[in-house]
């Protein structure tokens, strides 16, 4: 008989929001300022996270903070080996990227392949001054020498056991739980 | 969501669903095709032969750059200068071609059902690129979604097709796919160059070009073939242009909004003046270019990995 899968919380909405202004802050300290940045979030959950990072940024420095939404589809390594072709999305990146500090949003970085994706598709669009990566929440298991420069919580995790990020805009509500088969 | 063949031969059959899949990717390819580096490497690794037996401008063009945007490999082939000349079947050819490993076969053949016949010999996946009077289905795609794209609807818009629905593959994919979407279609042209029992793929049909376009809000013109014309099935060319040639004048019962589509070669002043074709209610070079995103979609969905060893 099939066990019932065990999910366990780790991040209630207080705590996810909290982290992202933490987030927000240290991105603004170690950039120095806010003036030439933009925020591109991943699709889906990181696209929701990368516009609440840009408002809090925008709290904090009293800037415009550019936002743009990213489909990693085309850019998968894996697309030959998959049965199905996953469904593409839109890319929406309607300003320059070109010497901008860019701060790339996920919820989730696992084992980093995602994150190569995002990279060379940004770059695909010109040359940005700096790439910095900020993530909800590491979960370790990378499989690429990637890693965050603002990480939510670390979630040491086994790699059978999957991270379920829920997200307001899309779920009903903010939460993060480490889900066990 | 995918499509049910590993294969396009044509919109016959094919589900309105599908349709949108494709339409829905198309919309993502077209924005890389405005993006500073228009490529992706979604299909690196992935071998396209484009086997053209008959001529072509736009179609082959179109295919070769979606297939190297979206950073896929491709050989060319062209009847005319290939061992086609000596003798060399169909058969033959491709399955030689496909012997060097390949994936995707594009085929452009004056015989219709060619790519049918190409799924029966072939390991790889067929994309219909124009079979004989048969059906020319990226074509169509193409136009729904121009019309898509212009009117954000397609049901219940009155499409008009004009010319030689006859010898028209073209005709033949739009009627399949603007009727699986909604669309009311009618065709008009001489009674020698309408099909028999062409009322049975549901369109209305008009001999009278006036009576056609009332209230149409698309009209697609299609081309005379010129090469197929020596039947005997018009008395002029000058009365073709006379009785079913699009003119400013006749433009006058349309809705408002109306849109003029062709999908090339056109002979300007035969089915259509330069002063419509080139006039701001035409989209004909917005067809041209949504033509490579749509192929794009077709080329990327196809390519998935069933019947593929993993």
């Amino acid at each position: 008989m099939p066990r019932k899968p065990k999910s366990t919380l780790v991040m209630d909405a207080k705590t996810i929001d909290r982290a992202l202004i933490r987030i927000a802050h240290e991105i603004v300290e170690k950039n120095k300022g806010a003036e030439i940045m933009a925020v591109i979030g991943i699709k889906n959950r990181g696209a929701y996270l990368a516009e609440r990072v840009a408002k809090l940024i925008e709290k904090i420095e009293g800037v415009q903070i550019p936002v743009g939404l990213m489909d990693i589809t085309l850019y998968r390594d894996d697309i030959q080996t998959k049965l199905e072709q996953p469904l593409v999305q839109k890319t929406e990146i309607l300003f320059d990227v070109v010497d901008k500090v860019i701060i790339l949003v996920d919820d989730v970085l696992f084992t980093g392949r995602t994150i190569r994706a995002a990279l060379d598709q940004i770059i695909d669009f010109g040359r940005p001054k700096r790439i910095q990566l900020a993530v909800l929440v590491d979960r370790g298991h990378r499989e690429l020498p990637i890693r965050a420069d603002y990480v939510g919580k670390n979630i040491p995790t086994a790699k059978e056991e999957q991270v379920k990020v829920k997200i307001k805009e899309v779920d009903g509500e903010d939460s993060v739980s480490i889900v066990k088969q | 969501m995918k499509l049910k063949s590993r294969h396009l031969l044509g919109l016959e059959g094919m589900s309105r669903k599908e349709i949108n899949l494709i339409l829905d990717t198309a919309e993502t390819f077209k924005e890389i095709l405005s993006r500073p580096i228009r490529m992706v490497p979604t299909l690196r690794g992935v071998t396209v032969v484009n086997l053209f037996y008959e001529p072509s401008t736009r179609t082959r063009i179109s295919f070769e750059l979606a297939e190297k945007r979206l950073s896929a490999e491709l050989v060319n082939f062209s009847a005319a200068i290939s061992s086609a000349q000596k003798g060399e079947t169909l058969k033959d050819t491709v399955q030689n071609i496909e012997a060097m490993k390949i994936d995707m076969v594009v085929v452009r053949h004056q015989a219709s059902g060619v790519p049918y016949f190409l799924t029966q010999c072939l390991d790889s996946s067929i994309i219909n690129a124009g079979d004989g009077a048969h059906e020319h289905p990226t074509q169509g795609l193409l136009d729904l979604f121009t019309i898509r794209e212009k009117y954000k609807k397609i049901k219940g818009l009155k499409v008009v097709i004009v010319g030689d629905i006859k010898y028209s593959r073209v005709a033949r994919s739009d009627i399949w796919g603007l009727s699986t979407m909604g669309a009311d279609v009618s065709v008009c042209g001489p009674t020698t160059l309408l099909p028999v029992e062409i009322e049975k793929m549901g369109v209305k049909v008009y001999s009278d070009l006036d009576k056609a376009l009332e209230g149409a809000d698309v009209v697609i013109v299609l081309r005379i073939q010129l090469e197929r014309q020596k039947g005997g099935f018009l008395p002029s060319l000058r009365e073709y242009t006379n009785k079913f040639g699009i003119t400013k004048e006749r433009l006058k019962n349309l809705n408002e909004n109306f849109t003029i589509m062709h999908p090339g070669p056109i002979n300007r002043g035969v089915e259509i003046t330069p002063e419509v074709a080139d006039g701001p209610h035409s989209v004909i070079l917005d067809q041209v270019t949504n033509g490579v995103a749509i192929r794009m979609a077709v080329l990327y969905l196809l390519s998935g990995g069933e019947g593929k060893v993993e």
